[in-house]
């Protein structure tokens, strides 16, 4: 017989203490949950639990304040960075992040997300880049990949007529103001851990008053890419990441 | 030898994503036959070949895994 190992001496893994116990209500196997699971960690590794202040989004993750058991405000769409800015500089001992995705943060809130940087506001914006509007039913964003289908280019993006797709990490990281750019993604055990690495580095540089840092996480939309899980992540490696490749953008000097 | 772990899977809180399963090196999980209380699959244990590397619950986006591991 096997001795019984599930005892509290040998915990060694469970949810974080930064989250509620409430139940999230992402889509199976979406990267907001895991995105949210890893920032709640690097808070708790650092223990600023009780001095951290977010501002969720308009999209799937406008509930993220049910999720995250810290301080939390909701924006209009787009305005995160403009309400953390405000309440940083009222609060400037706090740990501010906001918590994105690229509809609210690269589209309504292209203004908001560049003046920030530019004035180099001591707050972590976190960026969940899925490439599509996942919340209102899966419309182009400005993030969608060239021949990308979507509910609004259903023959794909075409570039002459749609544009080009935005890589605004890398447009904010030559800001001034910005300090920490940086681009991961939570759908393998090691990648999400990265991303843990990252929130802890980006929170840590708040203490020193540097400047902005911005971490994206490249995500799935499994429901409206229309693809199980497991197909949307490798959908991801194989199309997000040549375009949007993982790794520091910026990083201080 | 390597050290020997244990899972606890709250069942009805799965989503049957079954991105623990790719995840697992041991081959530990799998989806169950029957469905939790909100129609999904549930990821269960087939052997006890688990060594508590928590790599399932870093990528569960529910937190549905909790790891225990022999000290
Ligand atoms: C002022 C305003 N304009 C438009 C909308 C509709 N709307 C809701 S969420 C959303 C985009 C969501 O996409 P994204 O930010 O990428 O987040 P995701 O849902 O993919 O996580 C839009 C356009 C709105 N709620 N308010
Ligand atoms: S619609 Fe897409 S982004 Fe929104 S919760 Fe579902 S899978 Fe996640
Ligand atoms: S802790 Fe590691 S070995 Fe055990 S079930 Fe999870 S992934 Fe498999
Ligand atoms: S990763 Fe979590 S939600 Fe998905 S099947 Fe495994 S236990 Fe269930």
């Amino acid at each position: 017989m096997a001795e019984n190992l599930i005892k509290p001496e040998n915990l060694v893994y469970e949810k974080s203490k930064s989250m509620t116990e409430r139940e999230l209500h992402y889509c199976p196997g979406c990267g907001h949950g895991t995105a949210h699971r890893m920032l709640a960690e690097a808070i708790d590794d650092l223990d600023i639990q009780g001095e951290t202040i977010g501002i969720a989004p308009v999209g799937c993750s406008v509930l993220a304040y049910y999720y995250f058991d810290v301080d939390m405000l909701e924006a209009a769409h787009g305005r995160a960075p403009a309400v953390a800015t405000g309440i940083k500089r009222v609060l400037p001992e706090k740990y501010v992040f906001t918590y994105q995705g690229d509809g609210d943060l690269a589209a309504i809130g292209t203004a908001e997300t560049i003046h920030a940087c530019n004035r180099g506001e001591n707050i972590l914006i976190v960026f969940i880049n899925n490439g599509i509007y996942g919340m209102t039913g899966g419309q182009m964003a400005p993030t969608t990949l060239e021949n990308m289908k979507s509910t609004t280019s259903p023959r794909g993006r075409d570039i002459k007529t749609m544009g080009n797709p935005l890589k605004i990490s890398e447009l904010v990281a030559e800001l001034p103001g910005t300090y920490y750019a940086t681009r991961h993604s939570v759908h393998t055990p090691a990648n999400a851990r990265k991303t843990k690495r990252a929130f802890k580095k980006a929170l840590e540089y708040q203490k020193e008053n540097k400047g902005t840092c911005l971490v994206e996480v490249v995500s799935n939309c499994p429901s409206n890419w229309k693809m199980t899980p497991a197909e949307s992540n490798k959908w991801m490696e194989e199309n997000m990441f040549p375009f949007y490749p993982l790794g520091d953008i910026k990083t201080p000097k | 030898m390597a050290k020997k772990g244990d899972v606890v899977i709250q069942i009805e809180k799965c989503k049957g994503c079954e991105l623990c399963i790719a995840s697992c090196p041991q081959n530990v999980l799998a989806m169950s036959d029957k469905v939790n209380a909100k129609g999904f699959r549930y990821a269960v244990k087939v052997n006890s070949d688990c060594t508590g590397c928590a790599n399932c619950a870093v990528v569960c986006p529910d937190a549905v895994i909790t790891v225990y591991r022999e000290k």
